[in-house]
């Protein structure tokens, strides 16, 4: 009846994951609780679960990501406690449930904080700075992250039912093969990536669609803000990219559940095309993940510097030069695998090539301070912080490529500090500067600006102290993932490193209190404006938060950096705002239809990891039919009257004239 | 050479403490050395970081010396371009802050074509100077390219079990687990493979490490030019095991080696396949050395004639659900 499934696979006798386990257990039932007696369920389904709003689903998205942020931290502080303590003993994490852990943590890192991080950054931005109503799918886009959810969600389960994988983040076979993990581990991680990776391709071709097709009258190729163009290369990226994945992960779990010989040592599987496979979609991922925090950093320090962005176009060239080499450098992931010198040469130069263009990029940042006027909000601290520190993760990435290198430091420690460097150096930091960025449009108030700054420095020392050791243990011949070890060089820098990650964690608790004295203090914060940072992009022309409709008439762009231009017109020749005609506006109706899919998809992503057939095909149905009614549906849109439309955009009008007049010398 | 002395300093110090022999005698070839290379070396030893641990800074013979200066040449040249850039962002940024009444404020400028000139030629030559590196280096460091040498090498086969590694001497018909021993000055011909999951065999002071994967046979060649005791490690995770599957490299005269394998070949234990079949089960084993009854017992396993490892057995509450190791 339940497959494989019984009490006993629940870990009754392990304190760890039982007390992590009941926490998280209580946390939800405390929110339902307090949601149920404040009688938010109505508002949240209209407003929020059944929302095809390209703004709420990239609220969402981002709430995913740092929610998760916050278990996969959970995780490299039991990971750094562990190697802290485990010089000559034990630890407290047996090695079953170590592997767990940083197999866990790069999962969710990856998969369920830095892609719903940038995807929601995207998701709420792209669509305003484009001067359009929504994205080209809405209920697609609102599918593809309760999809995200449903990957997230097994990860967790799998915390209490059975076990998570304990191959690390990438399944290498044979050792992710049923002979050498014949748990329920890998089959979470399979299943849930699969499940979030098609998610994850639906938001590529519906962000690809929206930004070749759907843009303001006048809004060209090259006026396009700089993280609309990162945006459109990260997701032409993750449409070439993301079948890779789900495919070489079909054929593994075809190894597993039907006795299949891709990658198993038998019969002629071959455990080299796996990784030949997962990283030709693996390192075009990082540049899924980083592409879209270089636009975060292009509009954070163009406005924060009162400048346009410095070469434009070089930028753009950059960017699509990135976009085409990440499938040209796969290779360098395994230079130790004695593929032979040419092979390797030919990788290694491929991926030094990729240098070029982000450094580039550097420096076009490094020229758009130049000559600016600085101002220094948390955005910008952010990256700062950012161009510092990817220079230096940037070098070390560029002395992996170099082949007699990296057979010293391949899988070391060094490597572990080089990833962690670019990876939140880069893709987090951004999301951090976009988060602040763009927080007062999203909500209408500004985030508390000294609890900002004192995450940020808590963020940046914690960062160095927790990794810079890992360089030095690279050097010292230490391999990752140890989950013990007797080599007494190696101790004292590990206990460095867990001294950092207490310092991220104080920064991480400042973040959360910022988040929460803003809300209480969302008054005196307020942003009546919708510019609060003099921004430069059709994002800050209309109202924080913004309308469903996002713009009460179409604006008209008629060149780069749109929304400075109409500022500067104003400026100069003191215009009377002029009432443009309003017209009722057709909006896309909201639809469960997401989160019902996403709902069978849970059931039939469990049922399949437990090997209940009856539920896996009760799951895909449900899946099915919520897909066949939707399809069958007559009326798609609702329409906003002309009249609703004027009155909110007067009042963002009145309160714009308001600024602009103060701003403006008599 | 003086900065080289530093080094030496702090090592002759460093060696009493955990007991390591001798002076390192090596002196890799020095293709592209600079200046600044040995003072990057002499500032991390400094640090500390070249005791005698299983570090990658102190290497032990040509491969691991030639590794490492590639590895520190790289740093240099890049160093070169982005300590300037780190000074520069730090001098812009403060310099253009906004209560600075001196900046100039220039807010249209937003294009040079002799500063974008710039930022994609200092980048581009960069590369090409470190991709002739990249070239040169893996081309001269193949793992698969014999080292040049009057010695005869000696060849060794290295297996990685779960979790374990067995070292085979065909020549010599003995095998070893745990304990690698090589003579000093003679280069060693690695051939690997894996009887189980992929692992990875590093020696880092030894120098380049190559992956093991079942059914395939990867080469390595390596030398020792300095006898002691060193550290050698799995460099790829491989299941719950991975922590233990590390070994001793013990780097002997010419007369120890050969004392060592007389010792060895009058080992009781015997190794054939009924013993190998019992070291291809999860276990974490100290180290020992054997007989070798089965002379084609590496090609036995890298031709699967002899199956791979048969991993785990046993689970909670079972093996199907949530495997754990041992029996």
């Amino acid at each position: 009846m339940f497959g494989k499934l019984s009490w006993a696979a629940i870990p009754f006798d392990q304190p760890i994951p039982m007390i992590a386990s009941a926490v998280v257990a209580l946390v939800i039932i405390g929110t339902l609780l307090w949601i149920t007696v404040k009688g938010w369920f109505p508002y949240l389904w209209r407003e929020w679960i059944t929302s095809v709003d390209h703004k709420r689903i990239g609220v969402m998205y981002t709430v995913l990501a740092l929610v998760m942020l916050l278990r996969g931290f959970t995780d490299a502080i039991m990971m750094r406690s562990q190697q802290a303590l485990a010089f000559r003993a034990p630890g407290y994490l047996p090695p079953e449930h170590y592997d767990q852990v940083f197999s866990a943590h790069g999962t969710i890192m990856i998969f369920f904080v830095a892609m719903p991080f940038m995807i929601g950054l995207m998701n709420f931005v792209v669509p305003l700075q484009l001067g359009v109503r929504d994205v080209a799918f809405p209920t697609l886009n609102s599918v593809s992250f309760w999809l995200t959810a449903t990957g997230a969600l097994l990860v967790n389960i799998s915390l209490l039912v059975g076990e998570f994988a304990r191959t690390g983040w990438l399944p290498y076979p044979p050792l992710s093969e049923l002979r050498y993990s014949p748990g329920v581990g890998v089959d979470y991680y399979l299943w849930a990536i699969e499940i979030a990776g098609v998610g994850t391709l639906m938001t590529g071709i519906n962000f690809v669609t929206t930004i070749l097709k759907i843009r303001a009258p006048g809004m060209t190729y090259l006026r396009m803000p700089m993280f609309c163009w990162t945006a459109l290369a990260a997701n032409l990226l993750i449409v070439a990219a993301f079948p890779v994945l789900t495919a070489t992960l079909a054929m593994l779990l075809l190894d597993r559940y039907l006795g299949f010989h891709f990658f198993t040592n038998e019969a002629g599987g071959n455990v080299m095309m796996f990784m030949n496979l997962i990283w030709a979609w693996g390192h075009p991922e990082v540049y899924i993940l980083i592409l879209p925090a270089f636009g975060v950093f292009s509009e954070v320090i163009s406005t924060f510097s009162g400048k346009p962005l410095f070469g434009y176009r070089s930028m753009v060239a950059a960017t699509m030069a990135i976009c085409i080499l990440s499938f040209t450098v796969w290779l360098h992931h395994f230079f130790t695998m004695g593929a032979g010198a040419d092979v390797n040469a030919v990788f290694g130069i491929a991926s030094m090539i990729i240098a070029v263009p982000t450094g580039v990029k550097i420096f076009n940042w490094l020229f758009t301070m130049y000559g600016g006027r600085i101002r220094y909000e948390p955005p910008l601290l952010w990256a700062i912080g950012f161009m510092v520190t990817f220079v230096i993760g940037g070098m070390t990435g560029v002395l992996l490529t170099v082949p007699p290198a990296d057979f010293l430091l391949h899988n070391s420690l060094f490597l572990v500090a080089h990833f962690h460097n670019v990876i939140i150096g880069g893709v987090l930091f951004g999301g951090f500067a976009g988060y602040t960025y763009w927080f007062p449009k999203a909500f209408g108030f500004k985030l508390h600006k000294r609890l900002g700054q004192a995450a940020f420095w808590f963020w940046l020392i914690g960062f160095y102290v927790a990794f810079m050791p890992l360089y030095v243990l690279g050097f010292l011949g230490m391999t990752r993932r140890m989950q013990h070890y007797d080599v007494p060089e190696w101790h004292p820098w590990l206990l460095i490193a867990a001294g950092g990650a207490i310092l991220i964690a104080i920064g991480i608790a400042l973040m959360i209190a910022q988040l929460v004295v803003s809300i209480r203090q969302r008054e005196e914060l307020r942003d009546a404006t919708g510019d609060p940072w003099d921004g430069r992009s059709l994002e800050w022309a209309t109202a924080s938060p913004p309308p469903a409709f996002n713009f009460a008439v179409m604006p008209h762009v008629e060149g780069q950096e749109a929304y400075w231009q109409i500022k500067q017109r104003f400026r100069d020749e003191s215009l009377p705002i002029e009432e443009p005609e309003y017209e009722p506006i057709e909006m896309p109706r909201n639809s469960p239809t997401g989160f019902i899919c996403a709902f069978f998809a849970t059931l039939m992503g469990f049922a399949l990891i437990w090997h209940i057939w009856w539920l896996v095909i009760a799951g895909a149905l449900g899946a099915y039919a919520t897909f066949v009614v939707f399809a069958w549906r007559d009326a798609d849109e609702r329409r906003i009257p002309a009249e609703v439309v004027a009155q909110i955009d007067r009042a963002n009008r009145a309160a714009r004239a308001r600024l602009q007049n103060a701003s403006v010398p008599a | 050479m003086n900065d080289l002395s530093v080094l030496g300093l702090c090592c002759s110090t460093r060696n009493e403490m955990c007991g390591c022999r001798g002076q390192a005698s090596f002196k890799p070839k020095r293709l592209w050395r600079f200046k600044a290379g040995r003072l990057v070396l002499a500032a991390v030893s400094a640090t500390g970081l070249s005791g005698c641990g299983p570090t990658i800074l102190k290497p032990i013979g040509p491969i691991g010396g030639a590794d490492e200066s590639i590895l520190i040449d790289s740093l240099c040249i890049m160093l070169a371009i982005v300590l300037p850039t780190i000074v520069a962002i730090f001098a812009f940024a403060w310099w253009y802050r906004a209560s600075n009444a001196r900046a100039h404020y220039r807010p249209d400028w937003a294009y040079s074509g002799q500063i974008e000139m710039v930022v994609w030629g200092i980048p581009l030559l960069v590369i090409l100077l470190l991709g002739g590196v990249a070239w040169i280096g893996s081309h001269d460091l193949d793992p698969a390219k014999p080292l040049p040498s009057p010695t005869k090498p000696l060849d060794v086969q290295v297996v990685s079990l779960d979790w374990k590694w067995l070292f085979i001497y065909p020549a010599q018909r003995i095998a070893s687990v745990n304990a690698l021993v090589l003579p000093v000055g003679t280069p060693v011909h690695f051939a690997l493979t894996s009887a189980s999951v992929m692992s990875v065999f590093f020696v880092p002071r030894l120098g380049s490490m190559i992956y093991t994967m079942n059914g395939m046979r990867t080469r390595l060649n390596l030398e020792a030019d300095r006898a002691g005791t060193f550290y050698g490690e799995s460099a790829h995770f491989n299941g719950d095991g991975f922590a233990d599957m590390h070994f001793k490299v013990r780097v002997l005269s010419a007369v120890d080696f050969s004392n060592w394998v007389r010792t060895a070949s009058e080992t009781r234990a015997v190794l054939d396949d009924r013993s190998y079949e019992d070291l291809a089960k999860q276990s974490i084993v100290s180290p020992a050395t054997f007989q070798l009854a089965d002379d084609d017992l590496f090609r036995s396993i890298v031709t699967q004639k002899l199956p791979p490892g048969p991993g785990p057995t046993m689970g909670r509450p079972t093996a199907s659900v949530s495997p754990r190791s041992g029996s």
